[in-house]
């Protein structure tokens, strides 16, 4: 077994390096993503090793970026585009949506559209507008997509190999404020499916879930709830598109109690989803309504106000006693 | 209306060379993409050289006019814009590296190119930037503090872009030169004698947006000036990661003129802006300007220029230095002394005080103010939400008190 600490940025660099390596096909588009290794290196040494036919830099165009990934699909190639931050995938939304989610449809299931689309995503990082959005909610809604988020090294490590094997488009949501925490990563591991929510620590009282950034803030509100004789279980949900339905009523048919966690507006959220979901597959077993806790149906705020903005420790433990006092 | 351009109106020296590196690119992309950077540029406007000296040419005869008037002490005044620019971007991008700001895009290298251009408005044209235009907001009158809120992250803009007819920075690539082109549309439909001149860089060109901006604009004949500045670099790319064409002769394809100007001549920048804008006024529609310069710093503050560019280019530039060639131009003709310079000094250094005093002193804002500005009108969730945070946080204030 060969289990290496790394840096989640450091495992998706690896995770690149070896789909580069296992598959000729497979190219890195994006702005930056050479010399510099994207700005925050998750390319890092790739076009060094790998040459500019593999490791492509781009002209400043998302809507250019995301439709040649398109082509070079139809072509053959799996495209791993880096969009640089949450708030510039939009000049490339009109492709995404009108032509790479639905092109396997339209053609009856004869084309495939392998082309991973990784946006560094969500708050945290003090940034200045557009480099803290949370916008999941609008791929997930969009039939033909596939949308995901690891929360640690080994799910960033095998989790980006995974939507690289995908025949599908995969939108992979990096947490750009933990890209620096690091983690254990099995290399040698059979990987987990990439559609499967995982129960990131075991409870009984109540089942929190949550994905990428929040996992790390909900894992450590169950540690201070345990200190106050809460069993807290945390189920890391990883894909947003599907959801592991399934995985998650399992939870919470144990603890009868949820709460989804992002930091995406609640209003019309991943979490607004899961809520009615799981109040329609578990309405017996709750003993409490499905709450939700996460941003505000208004824009991101300036860097100064994130902390209030962001759901953290206290908010997520509020939303456990609301809970609970039902 | 005239279609045909500057550009293409004039022989240009090396156009020539430029289709042959094109047309060997099909072949080598790569290989001919470097041919290109080490050409020599084509027709540049320029009126100081960089020693300083003023040169009359077939090349700027068509603009020259347009400085006729320009005396020793507006050269003065724009040196001293040029200057306290310069300064005020030195104080800031040294208030990010002590914390007080979270990130910095800095103008060092491209103060001519937004004094020049900055000067050639009249208080009713209207300013679309994008983020790193300080110099022009500095033309426009803005405080220089108000430009300082964003990058501490107490706001999203935080100023009135109807005070000073500057719109709000743009940080979304390209997007501000549809706006400049529809507010221009307007201009029109209200026989206004005004012009709209709308900021982007070089890697901002590749942006379908900007695209759609040289032909809405061209086909509604829109009174609006596109002045890119290319300052060589996109974070790490360079220009030949975004374009096989210089960047002035695209205009022609979409019907306009296109003229590239040296971007560190403040004084070809000030002439061939107002041309333009006056071309714009008159009913003529849209110019693109290239301004030819260099950024001398980083992207942001947050960028390691060593990852992708060499020092050799970096010094090459020095040499080309607008505020230099300004100042060795007013010393040999008698322009200003040396007590002048040392004037302005302690004028730009009190400034730089004030700055940081300001920036140290702005406060952050209120939590609640999340939740302000939403809507123009109310609206019933951020209503509710609004309701539910503020009795989230009373609840902590409760237990505070409680204790
Ligand atoms: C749509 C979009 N994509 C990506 C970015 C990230 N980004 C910010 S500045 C920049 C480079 C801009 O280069 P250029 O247009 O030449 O202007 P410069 O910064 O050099 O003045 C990039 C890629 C962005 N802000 N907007």
């Amino acid at each position: 077994m060969a289990a290496l600490k790394m840096s989640i940025a450091k495992a998706l660099n690896e995770s690149l390096r070896k789909a580069l390596e296992q598959d000729p096909k497979v190219l890195i588009m994006g702005e930056d993503v050479g010399k510099l290794g994207g700005v925050f290196r998750i390319t890092d040494g790739l076009q060094k090793d790998f040459g500019e036919e593999r490791v492509i830099d781009t002209p400043l165009a998302e809507s250019g970026i995301v439709g040649t990934a398109i082509g070079l699909a139809l072509r053959g190639y799996r495209p791993v585009v880096e969009i640089q931050f949450d708030g510039f995938v939009f000049p490339a939304y009109d492709q995404i949506v009108t032509q790479l989610a639905k092109m396997h449809a339209r053609s009856l299931g004869k084309i495939k559209m392998p082309v991973v689309i990784r946006i560094p995503y969500a708050g945290g990082i003090g940034a200045v507008e557009h480099h803290s959005e949370s916008p999941e909610a609008l791929f997930a809604h969009v039939p033909g997509l596939k949308v995901v988020s690891p929360s640690n090294a080994s799910d960033a490590y095998w989790m980006l190999q995974q939507a690289i094997l995908s025949d599908d488009p995969v939108i992979f949501f990096e947490p750009k404020r933990r890209y620096w925490d690091k983690g254990d990563v099995d290399v040698d591991a059979i990987p987990y499916p990439l559609h499967k929510a995982r129960v990131a620590r075991e409870g009984s009282d109540i089942t929190l879930a949550a994905y990428g950034p929040m996992v790390k803030v909900c894992l450590e509100a169950a540690a201070a709830a345990a200190e106050e004789g809460k069993s807290v279980e945390v189920v890391d949900l990883r894909s947003m598109s599907p959801v592991d339905f399934d995985g998650l009523q399992a939870s919470v048919e144990k603890t009868r109690r949820l709460v989804v966690v992002h930091e995406a507006p609640v209003f019309l959220g991943v979490g607004s989803e899961i809520a009615a979901r799981i109040t329609e597959r578990c309405f017996y077993h709750l003993e409490a309504p499905v709450l939700r806790v996460g941003g505000f149906h208004a824009p991101y705020p300036p860097a100064r106000l994130e902390d209030e903005y962001l759901p953290g420790l206290d908010r997520v433990l509020d939303a456990v006693d609301r809970s609970l006092a039902y | 209306m005239t279609v045909e351009s500057t550009a293409a109106r004039k022989p240009r020296r090396s156009s020539g060379t430029k289709r042959a590196a094109g047309a060997a690119s099909a072949a080598k992309p790569a290989a001919a993409a470097t041919a290109q950077t080490q050409d020599a540029v084509p027709q540049l406007v320029q009126m100081l050289t960089p020693e300083g000296d003023r040169v009359e040419n077939a090349d700027n005869a068509e603009f020259a006019p347009f400085v006729a008037d320009i005396t020793t002490e507006d050269l003065r005044g724009l040196y001293r814009d040029m200057v306290m620019t310069r300064r005020f971007d030195g104080e800031a991008t040294a208030l990010q590296r002590q914390g007080e700001l979270g990130l910095w895009a800095s103008l060092l290298g491209q103060e001519a190119a937004q004094i020049g251009s900055g000067r050639a408005l009249n208080d009713e044209d209207y300013v679309f930037p994008t983020y790193r235009e300080h110099g022009v907001a500095w033309c426009r009158g803005v405080d220089p503090t108000n430009l300082l809120g964003m990058f501490r992250g107490v706001n999203h803009g935080g100023w009135d872009p109807n005070t000073n007819n500057f719109h709000l920075y743009t940080i979304v690539i390209g997007s501000q030169t549809l706006h400049a082109t529809g507010y221009a549309m307007g201009v029109a439909k209200d026989g206004a004698d005004a012009a709209v001149i709308a900021y982007f860089g070089d890697g901002a060109s590749s942006q379908g947006d900007v695209m759609e901006a040289f032909n809405f604009s061209a086909v509604y004949n829109s009174p609006v000036v596109f002045f890119c500045q290319n300052n060589q670099w996109a974070i790490s790319e360079p220009t030949e990661r975004q374009m096989r064409v210089p960047l002035y002769q695209r205009a022609q394809g979409f019907g306009f003129p296109g003229v590239r100007v040296d971007g560190n001549d403040v004084l070809a920048c000030l002439a061939v802006t107002r041309w333009a804008l006056d071309r714009a006024r008159r009913g003529e529609g849209p110019t693109l300007i290239e301004a030819f310069t260099y950024r001398m710093g980083a992207h942001t503050t947050s960028d390691d220029p060593t990852k992708y560019r060499r020092d050799e280019e970096t010094a090459a530039w020095e040499s080309k230095d607008p505020i230099l060639r300004l100042k060795a131009h007013l010393l040999a003709t008698g322009g200003a002394d040396e007590a002048y310079f040392a004037e302005l000094e302690a004028e730009s250094e009190a400034m730089g005080k004030r700055v940081r005093e300001a920036v140290r002193s702005m406060p952050d804002p209120d939590t609640m103010a999340i939740f302000e500005n939403v809507y123009a009108d109310g609206h019933a969730l951020v209503d509710e939400e609004r309701a539910q945070f503020a009795a989230y946080l009373a609840s902590f204030e409760a237990t505070e008190e409680g204790h």
